[in-house]
């Protein structure tokens, strides 16, 4: 089986995220990059997958250079080689252009599954893995809590708000996965010195046969006309409780006409 | 006047309008006139709520074919509508199926899409509350239509009473439907309350909740207010209370008029999922945690004391 596993590098989760004054795109260089969280169960369960299946698991992300650790660190954990599509054009890129481009790098290689997490911190739109479904023509199995592929035959649980939807698709499938999903393992000594020797291949948009006007931030079909951070709260009233740390939150709830 | 389409959320236990529902055509009469788009069955029950607050129909879509797939039918459907009604816009709810719905109709149709909307203007300028509500961002889809998912208890439903013709949709699956099939629905929540991101209020429990037990005091109390139950990702993680009720960064984005949080200390990852409620209530042992930061009332003391004390409290003024 032939597996994919799309990446993403994302601002630290644990970092304060700003837009940059210049042009309103996301601040790359404020924060350390670093694999999107909800992809790390993406490359787990292609990994999982491929073990119990037998198979290759190609890591696929689109960024800037220095996204290239982010496809080291997926190739770390044991993924077998990587495509990282950089090309200054792409700066900028809305979630159109940037599943153009996915599916463009994805097409025609014969995948059987295309794995995503089911979204990034960053921009969190939760929408790349539907879009490249609908570009590739093939099915969408997405929000998954459990993947199982028999043959050619895949079966997930979808999560829902009133629990989760058994939803059955045939290969070749996009996958998205959340994070209840598996437990990612940790990349260990000798995955991360094999890594360095694992075939990534660096690709452009031409080399995708896209025009570079089709894609970033002046091609984007939706703009950003301004921002701000959020005013910061007022400071609100804490007490310490003296055995009536209850009763004075009712009074504050029902000053307030919550109660 | 132009179409506006709408894409109803229905309530998942009773096939009733979702609240979202009202939200959405409240914004959507801004922008024009609005229809709506409604899978399954009740349509006609809907009508007239759907009436009140200014739809002039509502496009009946209903066949066991079209609800045995995921997310496609609704794109066929709306695409078909966008091009026979002249549609100028599209607002569907910040579900899973509504953001993946949006993201294939603005690939097909070639929209842009904004996600995750708050507000929208007259002249179509989307707000958004971004990574995890420390920015406010305005944008515009500048091409296409304008296709949005907006997020739930962004705007306050205000009727506009008008007649909603009902229009039945005759359809059946496509070829890109069919890729996909639901063959079983499991109902696994904890049921009986409301629907954590359009939920009023919100009543959360996390580390200092202590375990799964402990989340006993954080359920009574939301059940005084009639809130629902949310946990932290440690909450979460150590399998105290079902993923499906995390908030944050990796979980669910609320935004109540009340938010009272118990035993959570407010890392990022927490606050970026719920830093947008309006009123904000704090419980700690711990007077550093960084989420008193963001308390309009805060109490450091033990959730096992103060907790109870405010559901009796609530309990016995509501008698």
């Amino acid at each position: 089986m032939k597996i994919a596993v799309c990446v993403k590098q994302v601002p630290d989760t644990w970092a304060e995220k700003t837009l940059s004054a210049e042009d309103s795109t996301l601040d790359r260089a404020a924060a350390d990059g670093v694999l999107n969280e909800l992809d790390e169960y993406a490359v787990e369960e292609a990994l999982q997958l491929a073990e119990a299946h037998g198979g290759e698991v190609t890591v696929v992300s689109m960024g800037p250079e220095r996204a290239a650790e982010t496809v080291r660190k997926a190739l770390s954990m044991g993924a077998d080689a990587g495509i990282h599509i950089v090309d200054d054009s792409l700066h900028g890129s809305d979630a159109i252009a940037t599943s153009a481009v996915l599916a463009a790098a994805l097409a025609g290689k014969g995948f059987d599954l295309i794995v995503f997490g089911s979204e990034s911190t960053d921009a969190r739109m939760s929408v790349i893995p539907a879009m490249v479904a609908e570009r590739l023509g093939i099915a969408q199995l997405t929000f998954a809590q459990r993947v199982s592929v028999s043959g050619s035959d895949v079966t997930i649980e979808r999560v829902t708000d009133y629990g989760f939807d058994t939803v059955k698709g045939s290969t070749p499938a996009v996958i998205s996965v959340v994070e209840k999903i598996n437990e990612p393992r940790y990349p260990s000594f000798k995955g991360i010195m094999a890594a360095k020797k694992k075939p990534v291949d660096t690709v452009t948009v031409a080399d995708l046969g896209l025009e570079a006007a089709t894609v970033g931030q002046a091609a984007a079909w939706s703009a950003v006309q301004d921002f701000a951070a959020r005013p910061p709260k007022p400071a609100g009233t804490v007490v310490t409780d003296e055995g009536d740390g209850g009763s004075r939150i009712a009074a504050y709830l029902t000053e307030q006409k919550f109660i | 006047m132009t179409t506006v389409l709408v894409l109803a959320e229905r309530d998942s236990s009773n096939g009733t309008v979702k609240k979202t529902t009202l939200e959405l055509l409240t914004l959507a009469r801004r922008l024009g006139e609005p229809q709506v788009v409604w899978f399954g069955d009740q349509g006609s029950e809907a009508a007239s709520v759907l009436g009140e607050y200014g739809a002039s129909a509502v496009h009946v879509v209903q066949g066991q074919d079209m609800a045995d797939h995921p997310v496609v039918p609704i794109v066929d459907v709306l695409q078909a509508l966008v091009t026979e009604l002249d549609a100028t816009a599209v607002l569907v709810p910040s579900s899973a199926d509504g953001k993946e719905a949006a993201g294939r109709l603005a690939v097909r149709i070639g929209s842009g899409v904004i996600t995750d909307a708050v507000d929208i203007s007259e002249s179509g300028v989307a707000t958004q509350s971004v990574f995890g509500g420390s920015t406010v961002v305005h944008s515009t889809v500048t091409h296409g239509i304008g296709i949005y998912t907006v997020r739930p208890n962004s705007v306050a439903p205000e009727p506009a009473p008008t007649t909603c013709d009902v229009v039945d949709v005759d359809t059946t699956a496509s070829e890109a439907a069919k890729t996909a099939r639901v063959v079983e629905r499991t109902v696994a929540g904890k049921g009986g309350r409301p629907e954590l991101t359009e939920a009023a209020v919100v009543v959360s429990g996390g580390r200092g909740v202590g375990g799964a037990e402990g989340f006993e005091v954080i359920e009574k109390l939301a059940d005084s207010l009639g809130a629902a139950v949310g946990a932290s990702r440690a909450a979460t993680d150590a399998g105290w209370y079902p993923h499906q009720y995390q908030v944050g960064q990796t979980g669910k984005t609320v935004s109540p008029q009340l938010y009272i949080a118990n035993g959570i200390s407010g890392a990022i990852q927490h606050r970026a999922g719920m830093q947008t409620s309006k009123v904000v209530v704090v419980v700690n042992k711990d007077a550093e945690a960084p989420l008193f930061e963001l308390a309009d009332f805060g109490v450091v003391g033990d959730l096992f004391e103060v907790v109870p004390q405010l559901t009796d409290e609530i309990d016995s003024r509501s008698n």
